[in-house]
């Protein structure tokens, strides 16, 4: 397997901390950060750190999975319409895929994402499990 | 005065029973059940890990302390279980809350007793005067192997603490240790399960260790069983903790609160500190805690906590120990289980 530990190691304030980018000029909020604002065009940022709540917007079940991926099947992939208005693309786990339902509520979880084979380096990131108000 | 300013713990959301390990080794559950004191066990989904179960518990810890994470001046995680032989837990944690860069950070390992050593160091630490705030973390994924004894009580959780000098939810009294080099239990470099040995595991290592730090410690506060509000002993199985409390005095209102072994299993670095949260979840206000670990190797750490009325302001931040352990739950049969901690090999 191909190693990416340099570009891995790069998003590691989005995947880690959700971290974002908010617009100074327009206050549109990027996930991922941008350089130019699509909205405005502007250039300034400030980072903010996504709340990690949200909405399950819409959902896929996978049941033949990429490499790395075949001991979780079946498991969803979802779009979660965060508290900030931005949608986000991530795994919905701690769940039975089958009893997902569109506007579920969601929370965002520390989670293993992958790894680059047996001896190469561990990915982690966000994923999203139901939020059950605990 | 130093102690607690935010605490978190972190449970994953999968149970094995003790029937189901049973039914699979031919082993009698009943006699399992009452001669560990265990009914279930969490098991963690394929997507955690110690570093996962760490920087989740820590994120409740940091919610409750309600503080910038760049404070954070020293991260340290306990484990038996870390996801790397080199390289480190701390600085995927430190990273994850946002402690980075201007932080401290060692991952640390004593069989069960390493989640009590980061927090040893970190109210010490504080105490010093050299970091404003440290986290300490235990954390653990551990595996018993197929059939083994250990097998029906090796279980995952987290649970973070975040000492600091102001704001405090618990102040810590004193400390106090009682270590020897003890035998009991190990695992060398490369060995995918751990050697124990057998009934060399109670009375000479748990009892005598963590009997005399507990004795040690009541007599260095110049307090009495009585005195203790709450109780918390390192929690290999359920039936350990139970004798060690009613051979020393304690009666089960002091320990019931803390006691997550029965449907938790052994979370080994995780096992006493989530304890501690548990009891903080539901604590009054100005009353003494008193918490000793066990650690395989071998050793106990003691403290004695007062808990504040700023512990009922911050608790409902996060969401609860007890909550997680018996809302948040699915049950699993011995093949996913064995699946989910990679006990069947896959071609790759
Ligand atoms: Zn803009």
């Amino acid at each position: 397997m191909a190693m990416h530990v340099a570009r891995n190691w790069r998003e590691t304030p989005e995947r880690y901390r959700m971290e974002a980018a908010k617009c100074k000029k327009c206050s549109a909020i990027h996930f991922p950060a941008r350089l130019i604002c699509p909205e405005c065009q502007g250039r300034e940022f400030a980072t903010v750190r996504l709340s990690g709540k949200g909405e399950l917007a819409t959902f896929t079940i996978i049941r033949i999975a990429p490499t790395g991926f075949g001991d979780l099947v079946p498991y969803a992939v979802g779009i979660v319409k965060m508290d900030e208005g931005i949608h986000v693309m991530a795994q919905i786990v701690d769940c039975n895929p089958e009893e997902l339902k569109i506007g579920d509520r969601v929370v965002s979880q520390f989670r293993r994402i992958n790894q680059e084979g047996k001896n190469g380096m561990i990915l982690y990131g966000y994923k999203f499990v139901p939020d059950l108000g605990l | 005065m130093v102690g607690i300013v935010g605490y978190g713990s972190h449970i994953p959301r999968y149970r094995i029973r003790v029937e189901e390990i049973a039914k699979v080794w031919g082993a009698d559950a009943p006699s399992y059940k009452k001669g560990l004191g265990l009914n279930e066990k969490s098991v963690p989904a394929p997507d955690e890990d110690c570093a996962t179960l760490a920087v989740n518990a820590s994120r409740n810890a940091l919610r409750r302390a309600n503080i910038d994470p760049k404070q954070i001046g020293a991260v340290y995680v306990g484990s038996e279980s870390h996801p790397y032989a080199v390289k480190p837990t701390g600085t995927i944690v430190s990273e994850a809350l946002g402690a980075c860069p201007f932080v401290h950070t060692a991952d640390l390992e004593f069989a069960c007793k390493a989640g009590t050593e980061g927090m040893f160091i970190a109210l010490h630490l504080v105490k010093s005067g050299v970091v404003q705030y440290a986290l300490a973390v235990g954390a653990d994924t551990s595996q018993g192997a197929p059939g083994d004894a250990l097998e029906f009580s090796a279980a995952a959780g987290a649970a973070a603490f975040i000492m600091g000098s102001k704001n405090l939810a618990a102040e810590l009294l004193d400390t106090h240790c009682y270590m020897t080099d003890t035998p009991d239990f190990w695992r060398r470099e490369h060995a995918y399960y751990p050697e124990h040995g057998g009934r060399f595991t109670g009375k000479p290592a748990y009892e005598k260790h963590l009997f005399s730090a507990t004795a040690g410690m009541l007599e260095k506060a110049k307090l009495k069983p009585e005195d203790i509000s709450y109780v918390i002993f390192h929690q290999p199985n359920g039936k350990f903790p139970v004798n060690a409390a009613q051979k020393l005095g304690f009666k089960e209102p002091q320990y019931k609160l803390g006691l997550l072994c029965p449907t938790l299993g052994n979370t080994y670095s995780g096992s006493s500190p989530m304890g501690l949260a548990a009891t903080l979840d539901a604590a009054e206000a100005d009353r003494l805690i008193l918490l000793v670990s066990y650690g395989s190797g071998a050793g106990s750490d003691a403290f004695i906590f007062r808990t504040t009325e700023k512990l009922l302001e911050i608790r409902d931040m996060a969401p609860k120990t007890r909550k997680q352990l018996d809302e948040h739950k699915q049950y699993i049969e011995y093949g996913t289980y064995a699946k989910f901690r990679r006990k069947i090999l896959r071609a790759e």
